[in-house]
């Protein structure tokens, strides 16, 4: 029966090629934009994850109220042993590595140690130099630098390339950065600038330097000290529930709602509202899949009325020979689920074609994003996940199935007193 | 008798306007107030040695420094204490700001935004530190209140600047009445909001003039306790060498 209704569909191209084409369009345009939105969620969380909240990230009570201030003179003190537990005794499970995020300025100075030149900047204080420490790795050092090279001892940082050709300043030359202590002093210290460096984030690429923690430990009077300690899972893999677990257990453990100083422990979705731009994508990819169906399912409806009134003629034959109206609605729908399987096929193919190209190329979206203040990768990627195989496959085949559905009541409508008369006509 | 009444009616009258005219005499004008208490704080230039207790969330700290002031426009301050900030150097020449510290043997220019902002994470301003204004010249001045505060008689004058660059466009000043020095403050911003707030809570004599010698400054948008700044001692008319003023004067 199936292989009858098959040769059917192919040799009357009206009944096939156009439903056909329009689901693979349809489907092909759910699976990319799924994987597209997939894509843009994923380079958020992940640069979000990398260069500032962690998986998890442990602060002050006091500091994490005011977390967007990156209010240091609220910072953790006694970090050596918070850090010797959660990596030994805790949750060894976890990566854990301390940060220290600060404002300030960059001063250029010229021949004679005056000041030549001098930008905002925001600071980035990672481990460097420790010989287990997995940042260069998180944030992408060795492959993010475009002029000179990685910091190899203390004194040394990395400018993004984009300010220190605003300031004229060269890898090899001397900068000062000018912030505040942890106690609100002012804070001076001279660097040598190892390097230029480009993350193709633009709220990190517009004036940013990378120091060894304990260079600005000595410099913000921030001994055995840190804003922040990120954790991240080993595989680099963030799991909101497993995330939400370890943040309870160390709360418990270490938290103290009557202590301002004492640490308390964030999850990634938690921090930056991350909870609900993810939430808003969730919505929208729900929002793109329903509007789908119901365009693609009024799309077959009128194309199975089209095909129903130019099969009029044959629907009505068959009436007369004899043919059970349910079985002739029933051979349409098959026909349909024929048509949805191909075209769901086809687009779904497709789909992941143009995604998987995308995701190896991505776009550049840079342009867009310059004043963006959060952290979000420049390329744009999109990223197929197993959901991409089927988020445009099932909803293709219901609404054909929909369509014809709808379409084909009509020859409930037909009545066999009256087909003679109509076939004469 | 009606001439008797008329005259009696005429006395009474003019005694009543008399006393009114002289009780109206009693309050002084602001501005006539406010110059009383420039005249007695002010001087063509000062030396003044002065501490500052931070009172911040984390605990207290204390930074001590020298000041050569001269107006408005120019300021030197060389700090003296705690050891991580001695040798720091300040200068002030108009609205611009260097700064020198020996660790980096770097002079560095500062912009001019920072004048308002706040001088080593204390409740004073680089503009609160480094500037002698007169404020008569800045501010008009007009009496809306008496009151007794720390057992001292006060006038409360509002001073209103007419001036578009000031830092605080209106003050609220409680001005003693027999020393005209200030005991009291608020200061607000153009829009009236209350930025900072001052109180002082020993005055001494010095050369002649009523010299606050502790005073709590509050930045109110900032949390924490308050800075209590210490006058440990205060030269008026002082003899300051022109280099001092100099960004030389920096490296020395």
């Amino acid at each position: 029966m199936i292989k009858f209704l098959f040769k059917g569909l192919v040799r009357d191209r009206s009944r096939s090629l156009f439903p056909v084409l329009t689901v693979m369009f349809g489907v092909m345009l759910t699976v990319w934009l799924y994987s597209w939105i997939k894509g843009a969620e994923n380079t958020f969380i992940e640069s979000s994850a990398k260069f500032s909240t962690g998986h998890v990230k442990i602060m002050s009570r006091a500091y994490a109220e005011n977390a967007s201030q990156i209010p240091n003179d609220l910072a953790l003190i006694g970090i050596e042993e918070l850090l010797k537990n959660l990596k030994k005794k805790d949750f060894p499970e976890f990566i854990w590595t301390p940060r220290i995020r600060f404002a300030g300025l960059i001063d250029v100075p010229d021949e004679y140690g005056e000041t030549m030149a001098q930008g905002p900047v925001a600071g980035l204080a990672v481990d460097l130099f420790s010989p287990r420490s997995p940042e260069k790795e998180i944030i992408n050092l060795e492959k993010s630098i475009i002029r000179g090279r990685l910091p190899e001892k203390p004194g040394e940082i990395l400018i993004s390339d984009e300010f220190a050709q605003k300031l004229n300043l060269e890898p090899g030359e001397t900068a000062t950065l000018i912030s505040s202590t942890m106690y609100g002093s002012m804070a001076v210290k001279n660097f040598y600038v190892a390097g230029t460096v480009r993350f193709g984030i633009a709220a990190m690429d517009r004036g940013t330097i990378v120091a060894d923690i304990s260079d600005i430990q000595n410099a913000l009077d921030m001994e055995d000290a840190a804003g922040e300690i990120l954790g991240f899972f080993k595989d680099f893999m963030y799991r909101n529930k497993k995330a939400d677990e370890i943040k309870a257990a160390f709360n418990l453990r270490y938290s103290d709602e009557e202590d301002e100083f004492s640490p308390v422990m964030d999850t990634l979705y938690n921090q930056n509202g991350l909870a609900d731009i993810l939430a808003m994508t969730e919505v929208f990819s729900g929002v793109v899949v329903g509007i789908f169906i119901v365009a693609m399912s009024i799309v077959l409806w009128n194309a199975g009325l089209m095909g129903n009134i130019r099969r009029y003629g044959e629907i009505g034959v068959r009436l007369a020979m004899g043919e059970d109206k349910g079985h002739i609605y029933r051979s349409i729908i098959a026909e349909s689920l024929i048509i949805g399987c191909i075209g769901s096929f086809l687009g779904t193919a497709l789909g992941l074609a143009i995604s998987y190209y995308l995701q190896v190329k991505g776009i550049n979206v840079g342009s867009l994003m310059k004043d963006a203040s959060f952290m979000f990768g420049e390329v744009m990627r999109a990223k197929i996940t197993p959901v991409s195989f089927i988020i445009g496959f099932f909803p293709g085949i219901l609404a054909t199935l929909l369509g014809a559905s709808i379409s084909g009541i009509g020859i409930y409508k037909r009545k066999t007193s009256q087909l003679i008369r109509e076939l004469e006509a | 008798m009606k001439r008797r009444f008329f005259l009696n009616f005429c006395f009474i009258g003019i005694a009543v306007i008399g006393i009114a005219v002289i009780g109206r005499a009693e309050v002084p004008s602001g501005d006539w107030i406010l110059k009383q208490v420039d005249e007695n704080i002010g001087s063509d230039n000062k030396i003044a040695v002065t501490q500052m207790i931070i009172h911040g969330r984390r605990g207290s700290r204390a930074i001590k420094s020298k000041s050569w002031i001269q107006g408005i426009d120019k300021s030197f301050t060389e700090y003296l204490a705690p050891p991580r900030e001695q040798g720091t150097k300040m200068l002030k020449l108009g609205d611009q700001l260097w700064m020198y510290t020996p660790s980096t043997d770097r002079t560095i220019k500062i912009s001019g935004h920072m004048l308002r902002q706040s001088v080593m994470g204390s409740d004073l301003s680089y503009e609160d530190m480094m500037e002698d204004p007169q404020l008569h010249k800045i501010y008009d001045a007009e009496v809306i209140a008496e009151e007794t505060y720390l057992d001292r008689p006060c006038w409360i004058l509002e001073l209103t600047s007419s001036e578009i660059e000031v830092a605080y466009y209106t003050r609220k000043v409680w001005v003693d009445r027999e020393r005209f020095v200030i005991l009291r403050e608020e200061r607000y911003a153009r829009g009236g909001k209350l930025l900072k707030t001052t109180e002082v809570k020993e005055t001494v004599r010095i050369q002649n003039r009523w010299v606050p010698k502790k005073i709590v400054f509050k930045d109110v948008l900032k949390s924490g306790k308050g800075t209590e700044f210490l006058m440990e001692s205060i030269e008026f008319n002082a003899n300051i060498p022109s280099y001092i003023f100099s960004k030389a004067a920096l490296r020395k």
